[in-house]
Order: C-alpha cells, then sequence, then structure tokens
C-alpha cells in the first residue's frame, strides 16, 4: 500500500518537500467507522487525488488533514509553516450580507489590485470582480472559490470537488489550470473528486478509498487494480468515469461493512 | 449642558445607536436575532444579581450576559435540540427566572417596566459614563474584530483553515453583545433591545454595497430612530423605548417598501 515509505515521483520533475503526512488515520462517529487506517502523503509539486464512492469518507478524510476534525486515532505531521489553500465543496453567501467578489477574496489575504485581476484572469473569469457574489452561477462561484484558495499563495492546495457545476469544457480548463499551478508554483496539490477521467490525467497519485485505503499509486497502475475496477467497472471499458460503482460490502443497519456474497445483485448507484 | 434630561436622554440614545447599529449588521448577517434576544432577556437576571448583592449593574449585566450567551453557543453545537426550541425555552426562561429573582430583592421596589422597556429619560450623568464606556468598548472590539469576524461570517471553515482564531473572534462577539445589551437596557428596555440592532441593520441592507456600508447606514437609521423616538415620545407623551422601536420600524417599512430612486434590488438568490 502506499504511504509515507513510497511517495510517487510525480511525472513532472522532481517532488518537492513532503508538506503533509498521514498515518493510519481512523475516525469513527456515533460507533460508525468513517475512516480505517487511511495513510497518504502529498509533496510540493505532487498531485494527490483521493477518489473513492459516496460514502467512502473522502470529504471526512480531507476536513481531518486540514484540521478541522480530529482524528479518532492515527497521526498527521505538516510542514512547519505551511500555508495551506483551501477550496470547500460549497459556498454559499446570504444575499442579505453585501459583498462583491473582490472582498470575497480579500476576507483573509489583502492582495494588490494587479494580483487580484491576475488571479480572476487565471481562472477565467476577470468581468466577475466587481460582481456581488450572490450573483454568481455554480461554476463561476467554483472558479472564484479557486481564486480565493491560490490569493494566499499556498504551499498546499487542498480541493474539495473542484469542478462540481462547472460545465465540462470549464472542468477541463480547471484541471488544467490545477496542472499549469503545480507546476509554475510547485505548490502540492490533494483533492477529492468525482470526475474520474480529468482527475486520472491530472494525478500523479490516485488513492482509491472506501472507508480504508482500497488501492493507491499512478493513475495507471490504479486504475488496472481490480479493487479499482470493483468500484468503477465502467471506468476503464470506456475511457470516461461515468460514476457507477459497485461496492465490496454492503452495510447492515448498524452500519457495519459486511462482504457481499455473490456476484450478481450487487447495489448498483448511479449518479 | 448635560443638566436637561432631555438632552442626557438624547446623548445616551446616540451613543447605544452608534454601536448597535452595527453589531446589528452581524446578527443579521449571522442569524442571530434570537439569539440576541435570549440573551438581552437574561439581563434582567443580572440586573436582580445586582442588587441583592449591591453591585454595579452594568457590570452584572455583563457578565449574566456574557455567561448565558457562551452558554448558548456550547448548547447549540451538542445539537440535540434545534436551535429554534433551545432559544425559545431559555429566552423565557431567562426572563422569567429575572423576573423571580428581582421579586426576591427585599425592601427595594423595582420599576420593573424601566428595565423592561427602558427608561431613557431617567438617565444620570453616571449612566452616560457606563455607557460611554461600556459603549466604547464595544465599538473598539468590533474594530478589532471586523475582519476576522467578517470572514467567519462568510465560511467558517474556509476562516478557519486560513489561520482565523474562530473561537476567540466568537467570544469577542459575545462579549460584544453583551456589551451592547447592558449599555441600551436603560434606552430601550431588555424587550426591546434586539429591534433597536436588527432593524436599523436590516433597513441599510437595500443601500449598501459593502459590509462596512451596511454598518454605517445601520449606525445612521438607529441614529434617526433614537431622535425620531424622543421627539415622538415629547410630541405625543408615548413611552419612549417603544417609540424608538416604531421610529425604527416606520423608516424600515418606508424605505424598504417605497420605490427609491437609485436604490439596488437585492439579487435573488
Amino acid at each position: 500500500m502506499f504511504g509515507a515509505t513510497r511517495p510517487a515521483r510525480s511525472a513532472h520533475g522532481q517532488d518537492g518537500p513532503v508538506l503533509i503526512q498521514a498515518e493510519a488515520l481512523g475516525l469513527a462517529r456515533g460507533g460508525r467507522t468513517i475512516l480505517d487506517r487511511v495513510s497518504l502523503s502529498v509533496s510540493g509539486g505532487q498531485v494527490v487525488v483521493v477518489i473513492g464512492p459516496n460514502g467512502a469518507g473522502k470529504t471526512s478524510l480531507l476536513r481531518i488533514l486540514l484540521g478541522l476534525w480530529q482524528p479518532s486515532s492515527g497521526r498527521i505531521s505538516r510542514a512547519p509553516k505551511m500555508r495551506i489553500g483551501y477550496m470547500p465543496q460549497h459556498v454559499q453567501v446570504d444575499p442579505i450580507l453585501p459583498l462583491s467578489v473582490r472582498r470575497f477574496l480579500t476576507l483573509r489575504h489583502r492582495a494588490s489590485e494587479a494580483r487580484l485581476r491576475e488571479q480572476m484572469r487565471m481562472v477565467g473569469v476577470p468581468h466577475l470582480l466587481n460582481a456581488p457574489i450572490q450573483t454568481l452561477s455554480g461554476g463561476e462561484m467554483q472558479r472564484v472559490l479557486l481564486a480565493r484558495a491560490l490569493i494566499g499563495e499556498p504551499d498546499l492546495l487542498v480541493l474539495d470537488e473542484p469542478a462540481q457545476g462547472v460545465d465540462v469544457v470549464g472542468q477541463g480548463e480547471v484541471f488544467g489550470l490545477i496542472d499549469r499551478l503545480r507546476r509554475d508554483t510547485g505548490c502540492g496539490v490533494l483533492m477529492v473528486s468525482h470526475e474520474l477521467h480529468l482527475v486520472m490525467a491530472a494525478a500523479d497519485v490516485v488513492v482509491c478509498i472506501n472507508q480504508h485505503v482500497c488501492c493507491t499509486g499512478r493513475p495507471e497502475e490504479v486504475s488496472r487494480h481490480p479493487e479499482y475496477q470493483r468500484l468503477f467497472p465502467d471506468a476503464g471499458a470506456h475511457g470516461i468515469g461515468i460514476y457507477t460503482h459497485h461496492h465490496d460490502h454492503v452495510h447492515d443497519l448498524a452500519g457495519e461493512a459486511k462482504p457481499v456474497s455473490g456476484v450478481s445483485g450487487k447495489a448498483d448507484h448511479a449518479r | 449642558m448635560l443638566d436637561d434630561f432631555v438632552t442626557r436622554a438624547i446623548v445616551a440614545g446616540l451613543m447605544v445607536a452608534v454601536v448597535a447599529g452595527p453589531l446589528g449588521a452581524f446578527m443579521v448577517w449571522r442569524r442571530m436575532a434570537y439569539f440576541g434576544d435570549t440573551v438581552s432577556h437574561s439581563a434582567l437576571l443580572g440586573v436582580a444579581l445586582g442588587f441583592l448583592l449591591g453591585m454595579n449593574l452594568n457590570l452584572l449585566v455583563t457578565l449574566v450576559c456574557v455567561m448565558v450567551a457562551v452558554i448558548l453557543v456550547f448548547l447549540q453545537r451538542r445539537q440535540e435540540l434545534a436551535s429554534d426550541t433551545l432559544l425559545g425555552i431559555l429566552a423565557h426562561s431567562a426572563l422569567s427566572l429575572g423576573l423571580v429573582a428581582v421579586a426576591f430583592v427585599e425592601g427595594l421596589r423595582v420599576d420593573l417596566m424601566a428595565y423592561l422597556f427602558g427608561d431613557i429619560l431617567a438617565v444620570t450623568r453616571g449612566d452616560l459614563v457606563a455607557i460611554a464606556i461600556g459603549g466604547g468598548v464595544a465599538l473598539l472590539l468590533l474594530i478589532l474584530l471586523w475582519r476576522p469576524l467578517l470572514a467567519i461570517t462568510v465560511h467558517e471553515e474556509l476562516a478557519r483553515v486560513e489561520g482565523v482564531p474562530v473561537l476567540p473572534v466568537r467570544l469577542g462577539l459575545m462579549l460584544l453583545i453583551a456589551l451592547v445589551i447592558a449599555s441600551a437596557m436603560q434606552v430601550v428596555g431588555v424587550l426591546l433591545i434586539t429591534a433597536l440592532m436588527i432593524i436599523p441593520a436590516a433597513t441599510a441592507r437595500r443601500f449598501a454595497r459593502t459590509p462596512e456600508q451596511m454598518a454605517l447606514f445601520g449606525a445612521g437609521f438607529g441614529v434617526l430612530a433614537v431622535l425620531g423616538g424622543i421627539w415622538g415620545s415629547f410630541t405625543h407623551d408615548t413611552p419612549t423605548g417603544p417609540s424608538i422601536v416604531v421610529a425604527a420600524m416606520l423608516a424600515f417599512v418606508v424605505l424598504n417598501f417605497v420605490p427609491w430612486p437609485g436604490a439596488r434590488r437585492r439579487p435573488r438568490p
């Protein structure tokens, strides 16, 4: 299994220093196991993507790595003075709060006018700098969130479903931008995503989790892995990740995982 | 100049309005109207304790409000009861506890109406000093906490990841609310304090393009409400505290429902 002992090499040259390293993270909530001995690490210049079916604990893992939640077990070490740029999955600002995109971007980090314009141009929405944030569409908001994550010049970029709500062309742009950023700035990228086909192209390391780490490695290794093929049976066949998967286990009423017996009649979820 | 009770009333009212407006903006943004109500209802308990212990009323009201606010935040975190249920229970329990506690104060005739609805015309020079100190500290605290408070209001987790010390900032906000309640108690009374914070801020929304504008305009509308209320109370011989709230309400209705050239429509979510 992938872990600190076997950091994958970046496809784009040398890896930078290890930014964050998690060992055997466990999380239990209300007696239910959400994460079980999950290990991963992200180095500078590296794109690590966490994939997995719904309820696999992807977002929980991200929250623990961000320091928002405490793990029930395991250890996290972060590089000293590391700056994190975080792009949450969903941000909605109540219309009662008058807030322009400009103010939203500089809520935490002050930035020069030139830098603000540059950042907005980079994410492809330069015309929205002075728009009230409530008037943005879902896709525009995602881009602004990415710009906000970048404003503080982060060492580690943490993205939760960065392409959600963005149209197909835009998704390619977002992932292309992330790829360029890591090359230009050397920042590490950790993201959770559903967009398998784009993720596979952008990732250096894919960590496939379903509470525990099912498989991990370079995209091409992971896509050949039987565990991956079981979780995403259609991904390999069509070259496109249609989000359909089979569970390798079912959850009983107490929420405990049980292996599925038999091959046919498995739960089949599509979204 | 401060010998005149009307002048004192106006000065007291203006000082409170100037800080209640900007704080009210935060209460509106953070959906804390009912929270503020609950905390202000507990202020009466502070009054009763002040009488029983023979200590400064403003100080005890501030202390009790801070305590209630902090307890509320922790109870809300447990999420066993819906927030509105919890606030509904505590708002009226706190008020009743206060009323019962006041009844225990022996040998002292407490003018309950003055605490419930305010008695701005009875403000003394000493009260003015107390309001100035409480309001001044609150205003200073608000300016210091402005940016981090705004950051956690927009998205608390994002702010936390970006290094905003969320817990101290939230505790600071609790202290702020308590200070303003203690200062405003004499102006509009514990039952109406939230109105003096929420209504001017809500009135200001339509005219504001930035959070700061909304806070400043909120202060401005609060000032207008205080002046209008005191004037109305004088000319029509009505109770002053409720008159101030009526004035604020009138401004809200007129400015929000009458077409106003140049005013921006609220963006639809």
